[in-house]
């Protein structure tokens, strides 16, 4: 391991943040605070984490509808990520996106598509873009099992195969597609297995372990900072709830849900750590503490916000 | 001034603008230095900017449309072309659903500073897959703006605009108008989106067209003169935004309109100015809009079935003839 302490304390403070923000999320919405629906990251944390830090500021993110945790890796500021959800002027949107589309182009978060498999091309351009204005960053590119089934996906990943565009394109394998088990719409076990028929490397990876999702986005993103193009990522990880709110997720055998709970990310990352003795179990304790802080005071402030005024709903269709 | 055809126009827009701004450029399908597009607008462009900024693309609309989407929000100017209007259909999602709404969706801090050109129109017999007009599916999502150039001047003047503007803009171009010639300025110059240009002025009728439509419309008024008849013909040039004020302008001078589009009648080009002119001007009407447009049925191949179909003078003169 050659990651400081800092680093790793980071990593598992932003999991951290992404578990306690969605706990919240799934809190309010029971209260009927958040409009529409919502799609929860819980479970997923290793890989937005793992793969957003290998990033720096300027690099970018492409995200899903399942895109609060690529918020928060990506180093989004809670209080706006709260606020877009509920729908309210201060949220980053001006709650016009909600849940579904958020972005933060201040720090290259390129937004939410809600559109399964719609990113993929999107991320392509944004890499072409980087290779055309002569940049060194990169793009990572989130999307999950279903995703791979698109035609986008396919197009989009040649593209950057053929131009050595600098993309990572990250799927979150987390076994369904709504309620269709990945067993029933494809053939192949792994979808990184895909890489081959485009000349990339595609490597799967135990999406829960935010280590090893780290050290192979690293690699990726070398790679594709000197111009050897984009790398396919297949993290094997599993969401905590439904595919949204309404979703109890029955279809789901309960000894594979309890399985892959006792592979949760963040217990597994804070034991390492504690192995590691890079954190005790106190300054763990710290941590929590804080992350609950900051959780409360996102939401107090998305509580707190107003509502955008009606007419606001006619701004921003043209630059 | 000088006479030049309305794809060299096109690609004196796209090499000035290319020229002028390094943000600027090119992606799809045979656009590049082997073929130089499917109607040569990009013929020579590649060896004038290079592979890296006239970029030859997979067959994958979708793809194509997203790279530009992709390449817009960060930094970029990108012009994409979709060898024929119909493929569109093929990238909708991305144009519809995503260079459209990045900007709204995102409250405002993304822009998609991007062109979309592709040819519409029937005429040259290649039957249902590439002789649609579907101007009005991209009227009708909010956040595109729709040029609909019908003379190589509004041609380069409005690619030029279009380059230069931060919103997406879907960009119409007309299989057989590619070689007409027409005067342009020897100088640079731009034309305003949003501002219709009175093709031929009178006082009797208004005849609302759009591209090839147009140059039906001007021979129809051309040998309605010769009845005494007076037909101003109004070219918006831009359907999105539209230049209602004109619209309105002619038809309460005139009294009576007649809308020529070529696309479907059913919910249309034409539909859509029909009901413009029957909320904002009736009062005005002397007569009953009429509307001359395909019928609801797709393209077909054989030449006879083909001319039926498409709307030309003879039924713009017999539509102006029956509220005269």
């Amino acid at each position: 391991m050659t990651h400081d302490k800092e680093k790793l304390v980071e990593m598992y403070t932003k999991m951290l943040e992404i578990r306690f923000f969605e706990e919240k999320v799934y809190e309010l919405y029971g209260q009927n605070l958040v409009p529409g629906t919502i799609h929860l990251y819980a479970g997923e944390e290793a890989v937005a984490v793992g793969v957003c830090s290998a990033l720096s500021r300027e690099d970018y993110i492409v995200s899903t509808h399942r895109g609060h945790g690529h918020c928060i890796a990506k180093g989004a500021d809670l209080k706006k990520t709260m606020a877009e959800i509920l729908g309210k002027k201060t949220g980053y949107c001006k709650g016009k996106g909600g849940s579904m589309h958020i972005a933060d182009f201040n720090i290259g978060m390129l937004g939410a598509t809600a559109v399964v498999g719609a990113g993929v091309p999107i991320a392509s351009g944004a890499g072409l873009s980087i290779k055309l204005r002569g940049t060194d960053q990169v793009c990572a590119c989130f999307f999950g099992d279903g995703a791979s089934n698109q035609g986008t996906f396919h197009e989009g990943i040649n593209l950057a195969a053929t131009w050595a565009l600098p993309v990572l394109f990250v799927c979150e394998n987390n076994l369904y597609a709504m309620g269709t088990r990945q067993s029933q719409v494809m053939l192949i076990e792994n979808v990184a297995e895909r890489a081959s028929a485009y000349g990339i490397p595609g490597v799967t990876v135990d999406g829960n372990d935010v280590l090893a999702v780290y050290e192979v986005a690293e690699e990726a993103v070398k790679r594709a900072r000197v111009g050897k193009g984009p790398t396919l990522i297949e993290c094997k990880t599993y969401r905590h709830k439904g595919h949204s709110r309404v979703d109890p997720a029955t279809y789901r055998p309960k000894e594979e849900v309890a399985e892959w709970l006792k592979k949760d990310p963040i217990i597994r990352f804070r034991e390492q750590l504690f192995k590691m003795h890079v954190l005790t179990e106190e300054e763990a304790k710290e941590i929590e503490s804080k992350v609950t802080v900051a959780i409360n005071a996102a939401v107090k402030f998305a509580l707190e916000s107003p509502y955008p005024e009606p007419e606001e709903a006619l701004e921003d269709v043209y630059a | 001034m000088k006479e030049i055809a309305y794809r060299d126009a096109l690609r004196e827009a796209l090499r000035e603008e290319m020229r002028r701004d390094q943000t600027v450029f090119l992606l799809g399908e045979d656009i590049g230095r082997f073929w130089g597009g499917a109607f040569k607008v990009t013929n020579g462009l590649a060896e004038e900017f290079g592979d890296e900024r006239v970029r030859d693309t997979p067959i994958s609309e979708s793809t194509i449309i997203g790279a530009a989407v992709g390449a817009a929000i960060t930094g970029m100017r990108p012009v994409a072309e979709i060898m024929f209007g119909d493929l569109t259909a093929l990238a909708m999602d991305q144009i519809a659903n995503q260079a459209a709404k990045i900007r709204y969706m995102f409250g405002g801090q993304a822009k998609a500073p991007m062109v979309i050109r592709t040819p519409f129109g029937g005429g040259v017999n290649i039957a249902s897959h590439h002789s649609q007009s579907l101007e009005a599916w991209f009227m009708h999502v909010p956040g595109l703006y729709v040029a609909v150039p019908s003379t190589p001047y509004d041609a380069k003047g409005l690619l030029k605009t279009a380059i230069r503007g931060d919103n997406p803009v879907f960009f119409c171009e007309h299989k057989l108008l590619y070689p007409l010639k027409g005067m342009i300025p020897e100088e640079e110059y731009t034309l305003p989106f949003g501002k219709a240009d009175v093709k031929r002025e009178g006082k009797d009728v208004t005849v609302f067209a759009t591209m090839f439509m147009v140059h039906q419309a001007l021979t129809a008024a051309e040998r309605l003169s010769r009845e005494n008849i007076s037909v101003e013909v109004i070219d918006p040039r831009t359907l999105v935004p539209l230049d209602k004020a004109a619209l309105l302008a002619s038809v309460k001078k005139t009294g009576r309109i007649v809308i020529v589009s070529e696309d479907c009648k059913t919910a249309g080009v034409s539909a859509e100015i029909a009901a413009i002119v029957a909320e904002e001007a009736i009062d005005y009407l002397d007569a009953p809009i009429k509307r001359v447009a395909e019928p609801d049925t797709p393209i077909p191949f054989s030449p006879p079935l083909e001319k039926f179909v498409i709307p030309d003078e003879n039924r713009i003169i017999k539509a102006v003839k029956e509220i005269v």
